[in-house]
């Protein structure tokens, strides 16, 4: 494996990649609360939005509308506190109008995500958690790409318990396979749900189970959504324990 | 197709056949040349092709995780309970096909004659295309970039004998990208009906849903409307209402109001649906939605 060529990703200790062939699993929340459980431990924390057609981690972390600014080792990712303990770098804070689409084909995508990997000055952080659209196609090869030289930790796959999203989740699973990404764990999102007036799970297949016995032990983590956890959506997420995983080191 | 360079600048760019990440491409010379810059002759071809499809109505978010698919699903089912009208539906989502597994279609497989690749039929009245029927296995990825996912909806579209259509629907994946551009653009000559754009209620939804808004104006596809999925949760125990999606910012309601489009109507979150296959389905709501 090629050794990483000292850059901007070179003080960042760990990366990890949140994905699901599925859209609206949860990625974006679940990066978001994985930042911030993190920076909860003490670490030093960076969130990469590579969803370019539908940057969700600005919003979700209360920084909508921020600007990014140049340095001398390139862009100025947006600090969310003065201690700089969370950094975010997101597609939504360079679009001229928050409504504005992006309507780009793959190669301009491309070029972009290269460009936040090689042109975003991280610093000094414990974890970089990089937010993927659903998909398995260029915004995904573009990311591994540009992230194999400093050898990413792995990824998180997200999913709902529904057989459409356990469907795509297992392709994403064989993406990870064939471009040598190691899969940390599962995420069951959405895996029960606690009706204010009584408690009722919306049921249907467990997706988490149905993967281990096909794909290995992984960490299959519930995360029941409630009335109270929709506020996640709305500017400034609320801080959630995160469960301790084998397969996060400490 | 194929392979063409990580950082293809595209056929029909300035820098088509010039840029650096050109050499060495078997299509450099082609594109140096200009012949990127012309039409693509499958658009005339598919608006041939299209001659034989009365209406067409793509399903659009911005956002993932919606239901555009149980959308599509539900909608095509609802036009053919009239035997009388034929019904295409066609699934352009490449990297996550839903349609198969939604229609209860797994497994199905699609054939060639001679009039083209024949759709996989549920019903007499009722043609389904996916790239789900072309996968060897379920756990198969598309990991395709834009080209060659353009160049299968191409396919899709030119290749496919639907016959004669009273209402082809187009399922697209989240977003604004190669599939939305290329759907839009081979379609371009043979005349879409407009696009349903679906959301749910909470903001993060409605915020990439404003992006689709302003994508369809600007490449000039009609709106027919807004639908709110998951809108409001019964609770099959209690029968009391909540609300997992909470309209915090007004919904889609007030998003249609600002963006003057209509909004065609909610849909509340059934937890029966992703259990049980569309066919064991016994009631859909949408059909009051697609009566109205």
């Amino acid at each position: 494996m090629e050794a990483a060529e000292p850059g901007n990703l070179a003080g960042v200790r760990h990366i990890i990649l949140v994905l699901s062939g599925k859209g609206g699993v949860g990625k974006s929340t679940i990066s978001t609360e994985l930042a911030l459980a993190l920076r909860h431990a003490g670490k030093k924390v960076g969130i990469l939005d590579v969803d370019l057609c539908g940057p969700s981690i600005p919003r979700m972390l209360g920084a909508q509308g921020r600007a990014v600014h140049q340095c001398d080792r390139g862009w100025a990712p947006v600090f969310l506190d003065r201690e700089q303990s969370i950094s975010l770098m997101s597609v939504g804070f360079l679009l001229e109008k928050p409504d504005e689409a992006v309507v780009w084909r793959g190669p301009k995508k491309n070029a972009l995500i290269k460009q936040f990997v090689s042109d975003v000055a991280w610093g000094e952080l414990d974890y970089l958690v990089v937010d993927t659209p659903p998909g398995t196609s260029d915004e995904h090869m573009a990311t591994i790409e540009a992230l194999r030289p400093y050898q990413p930790l792995g990824a998180l796959v997200v999913t709902t318990p529904q057989a459409v999203s356990v469907g795509d989740v297992r392709r994403e699973l064989t993406f990870c396979r064939k471009t040598g990404l190691r899969v940390m764990g599962i995420v069951e999102n959405m895996s029960g749900f606690t009706c204010p007036h009584c408690t009722v799970s919306p049921g249907g297949c467990r997706g988490g189970e149905a993967a281990p016995g096909r794909w290995g032990p992984w960490a299959v983590l519930g995360s029941p959504p409630s009335p109270r956890s929709a506020p996640a959506s709305s500017p400034g997420a609320a801080e959630r324990s995160w469960p301790s995983s084998p397969g996060c080191p400490s | 197709m194929e392979e063409v360079p990580h950082d293809c600048p595209g056929a029909d760019s300035a820098q088509a056949g010039r840029g650096a990440s050109c050499q060495g491409c078997p299509n450099q010379r082609l594109c140096a040349s200009g012949a990127g810059a012309t039409p693509d002759p499958a658009i005339e071809e598919i608006k041939e092709k299209m001659k034989t499809v009365k209406h067409k109505i793509l399903v659009l978010s911005g956002k993932g995780g919606v239901g555009k698919s149980t959308f599509s699903a539900h909608l095509a089912h609802g036009l053919a309970e009239d035997e009388n009208t034929q019904i295409a539906l066609l699934d352009i989502d490449i990297c996550g096909p839903s349609i198969p597994k939604i229609m209860g279609l797994e497994g199905e497989q699609v054939h060639q004659s001679g009039s083209g690749w024949s759709p996989v039929y549920v019903e007499d009245n009722l043609g389904v295309m996916s790239v789900g029927f072309l996968l060897s296995s379920p756990d198969d990825a598309v990991i395709w970039r834009g080209p060659k996912k353009n160049g299968m909806i191409k396919q899709f579209l030119r290749d496919v004998d639907w016959g004669e259509v009273d209402y082809l629907i187009v399922d697209t994946p989240p977003g604004t990208s190669d599939e939305h551009l290329s759907v839009v653009q081979y379609l371009a000559a043979a005349h879409i009906d407009g696009a349903v754009i679906i959301t749910t209620p909470q903001e993060v939804s409605l915020q990439d849903v404003r992006k689709e808004i302003n994508f369809c104006r600007k490449v000039k596809l009609p709106i027919i409307g807004v639908v709110e999925n998951m809108s409001g949760f019964i609770c099959p125990k209690c029968k009391k209402e909540s609300q997992i999606f909470p309209p915090t910012t007004g919904g889609a309601e007030l998003m249609c109001q600002d963006l003057e489009v209509p909004l065609l109507g909610r849909v509340p979150l059934d937890p029966l649906i992703g259990i049980q296959e569309f066919c064991n389905l016994h009631q859909s709501k949408e059909e009051n939605l697609i009566s109205s």
